[in-house]
């Protein structure tokens, strides 16, 4: 920030303090307010019975996203905030300056069953950055395969609408799997694009008729699949078998694969043998064998923590390490230092452990 | 002077009639009260929704607004009618982001709505107490040792006798006039009295804390003053000195009201105190009683309620200090009912008796001697 741009702030703030002039701005419009970013929720569209399209106005200081990225979303349900993460399913040069995200229904979760039946248009969400590295490389390969199953298919989708926006598609091989017919999401959408571009093969497979698409049929489907970048985005299955096929067979760098999160399972890495929590503001005391997070561990014993993605992108959950040493199930790597901001989200105790929550 | 300075011969009932209602249960009795009340707290929390988001969401966008209003108002501050129209905006302004929001949102009240900015470890008010400090020493330690003496350093803030079980001092002749200057000051008493001077002088808190707790108060002081008597009153150009009167008199304003409302929370008459001895080895529903017992509510309308930051419901608030404040006039009917089933007192009345109250024994004990007064029997609803 400039300095008298500081400054300038600076002198605003000696009037509104404690608060933010973001606090008054924001009573005349909620998309003003520059301390954090907001969005307001034009449409809901219908793609599948199971899938709906959000069509949300950024406040103006979004700063874009590229195609394939994805999006956090803070949003409140029965007055609890929640923070997700979608794939962004729009082409980043919209012409009216929206963008969009089509979560699938997930009937047993919080966030995905309010977007589909109860939110309004105007409602107000958080939007807590973009992020992902499962973007389309600018410029734009010669020759693209992309390969999708169910969901998979809205990171891609942002991809084929920013080519298709760009001119004619020039080398795409779409290889898509749906469990059923009338749950492909963007199915029209698919069929124009590959109408009006020559240059656009579509496959698409009903699992529920026929064989899911596997590593075996890459050859059958698209020959020169091992010259080609890959795009990949599907249920973890897919994903391994291909990145196996690849590994084994092809360049595994040309491979570009986006995992969607697991729900109850954090990462990788190597587990310990867990210990005891303790959440110094509540004086409740918290187990993990290891497997379960500091948060989810809290949770069970009772404490009322702060949480968000519950996957370590976004730091809603933080609290400061008094004692003792945790480990990040991502990686395995065991760290922590006192005064130490640590995410509960992926970090288990290893041994006993004093936080400051 | 110090709240841990109690009379050694006072720690025994002065009578039969001072003896606390706890006595009389049997700690069957204890235990079944403590598992209704953590019932009700749970039925409660099941239940928090949409309509409570919307409830502190409003009153966040009330106070903006009435700020906005008092600011505009007061930049006609030459003008009599604009003075008085934006002092009181200002005043409502000030009480309302003090006691309803403030406090409450401090308390974690609002902490179950995982919002990233009505939070009680983000959120800071326009008071001249430090956020962190605060939380420290009235969440913690008033809200966990509640009128015990010698441990609730919240009994006569250290600097007052309110109970004939404190060893009377000449300087507590001052009192009654000290406590007039803690009224109009009472923002810069509670962040003074937040440091906690016996911790300071008995070594407890470090040099280096409490150099950093001081600096916290001067940040907190600039801050107030800048906008407050500089800042707003420059924007008024020649109603400088009118603005700055107008700011000084809500500052003002705002302080009596906090100062008699958290007054009548714990001090009118009725309400007990309790040994140490009393309190050790407590269990949930002993906490439960203690809390019952030693908090005071005051009867009023909705507006009043809010106003108070709902701690006209002291009594509700002691019992669950981490339920939205909304809650509490919903929760007082069961809570009442409570007290006439266990045969406790449920200690309310009317703003006037109960500041009266806290007046009168102000007074009263500025002078030694003084007995506890009479303490009104278990609840009959009426």
């Amino acid at each position: 920030m400039p300095a008298t741009r500081r400054r300038a702030l600076a002198l605003i703030r000696s009037f509104t303090s404690p608060l933010l002039p973001d606090d008054y701005l924001e009573l005349i419009n909620p998309l003003w307010s520059t301390r954090e970013l907001r969005g307001r929720i034009e449409r809901i569209e219908r793609e599948t019975p199971e899938a709906v399209t959000i069509v949300i106005k950024p406040g103006w200081e979004w700063p874009g996203h590229r195609p394939g990225q994805y999006l956090r979303l803070g949003i409140e349900v029965d007055g609890v905030h929640h923070w997700r993460a979608y794939s962004l399913t729009s082409d980043p040069r919209r012409p009216d300056g929206c963008i969009t995200i089509t979560p699938k229904l997930v009937a047993a979760g919080k966030v995905s069953p309010f977007l589909f039946g109860r939110v309004r248009p105007g409602t107000i969400v958080r939007l807590g950055g973009v992020e992902g590295t499962f973007v389309l490389p600018d410029p734009p390969p010669e020759r693209l395969l992309f390969i999708s199953a169910g969901s998979g298919i809205t990171p891609i989708m942002s991809m084929l609408r920013h080519l298709a926006d760009a001119g004619p598609l020039r080398d795409v091989v779409h290889v898509h799997c749906s469990r059923t017919s009338d749950g492909v999401i963007f199915a029209g959408e698919l069929r124009r694009l590959e109408r009006l571009h020559p240059a656009y093969r579509l496959h698409e497979r009903i699992t529920s008729r026929q064989r899911r698409v596997s590593p075996d049929q890459l050859d059958e489907l698209c020959p020169d699949w091992r010259e080609r970048e890959t795009f990949l985005c599907g249920p973890t299955g897919l994903l391994e078998a291909m990145k196996q096929r690849w590994a084994l067979d092809a360049e595994p760098a040309r491979l570009h694969v986006e995992h969607f999160q697991p729900d109850a399972h954090v990462g990788d890495g190597e587990r310990g043998e867990g210990g005891t929590v303790s959440f110094c503001s509540s004086g409740i005391q918290a187990a993990s064998d290891g497997e379960q997070p500091i948060l989810v561990a809290g949770e069970q014993a009772g404490a009322d923590l702060p949480f968000g993605c519950r996957m370590g992108i976004c730091h809603s959950c933080v609290g400061r390490l008094r004692s003792g040493r945790v480990r990040d199930l991502r990686t395995g790597r065991v760290h922590g230092q006192p005064g130490e901001m640590l995410r509960t989200c992926i970090n288990a105790p290893e041994g006993a452990v004093e936080l400051d929550l | 002077m110090s709240a841990t300075q109690v009379d050694p011969r006072a720690t025994q009932p002065f009578s039969a009639q001072d003896e606390s209602p706890l006595a009389s249960l049997a700690p069957e009795q204890i235990e079944q009260l403590g598992r209704e009340l953590d019932a009700l707290h749970d039925e409660v929390f099941a239940d928090l929704g949409e309509r409570d988001s919307r409830y502190i969401r409003s009153t966040i966008k009330l106070h903006r607004h009435l700020v906005l209003a008092a600011r505009a108002l007061l930049l006609g501050s030459r003008r009599k009618p604009l003075w008085l129209a934006g002092t009181a905006s200002l005043s409502l302004a000030k009480i309302l982001e003090n006691m309803e929001i403030g406090h409450n949102v401090m308390h974690g009240q609002w902490d179950w709505m995982n919002d990233p900015d009505i939070n009680s470890q983000s959120w800071d008010w326009d008071t001249a107490s430090p956020a962190e400090a605060w939380r420290h020493s009235h969440n913690y330690e008033h809200h966990t040792f509640t009128n015990i003496r010698g441990k609730d350093r919240d009994l006569g803030y250290e600097i007052m006798r309110i109970d004939p079980h404190q060893r009377w001092h000449p300087v507590y002749l001052f009192q009654p006039l000290y406590n007039l200057l803690l009224m109009g000051f009472f923002e810069w008493g509670v962040a003074v009295h937040d440091l906690n001077g016996d911790a300071i002088r008995s070594g407890e808190k470090s040099k280096k804390q409490v150099v950093k707790e001081l600096k916290a108060i001067g940040v907190k002081a600039r801050r107030q003053i800048v906008k407050d008597y500089i800042a707003f009153p420059l924007l008024s150009r020649r109603g400088f000195k009118a603005t700055l009167a107008a700011n000084f008199t809500a500052n003002i304003v705002r302080n009596v009201w906090a100062h008699s409302i958290i007054f009548c929370g714990h001090f009118p008459d009725q309400t007990y105190t309790f040994s140490e001895d009393e309190a050790a080895e407590e269990t949930r529903g002993g906490w439960y009683v203690r809390q019952l017992l030693g908090a005071a509510n005051i009867d009023g309308r909705p507006l009043f309620h809010l106003l108070a930051g709902n701690l006209s419901f002291q009594i509700e608030h002691h019992l669950f200090p981490d339920m939205p404040s909304s809650r509490y006039a919903e929760i007082a009917p069961r809570v009442r009912d409570i007290c006439r089933r266990y045969g406790l007192p449920y200690n309310t009345g009317p703003l006037h008796r109960q500041l009266g109250a806290v007046h009168r024994t102000i007074l009263r004990l500025a002078f030694p001697g003084g007995t506890p007064r009479p303490k009104p029997g278990p609840y009959r609803p009426s």
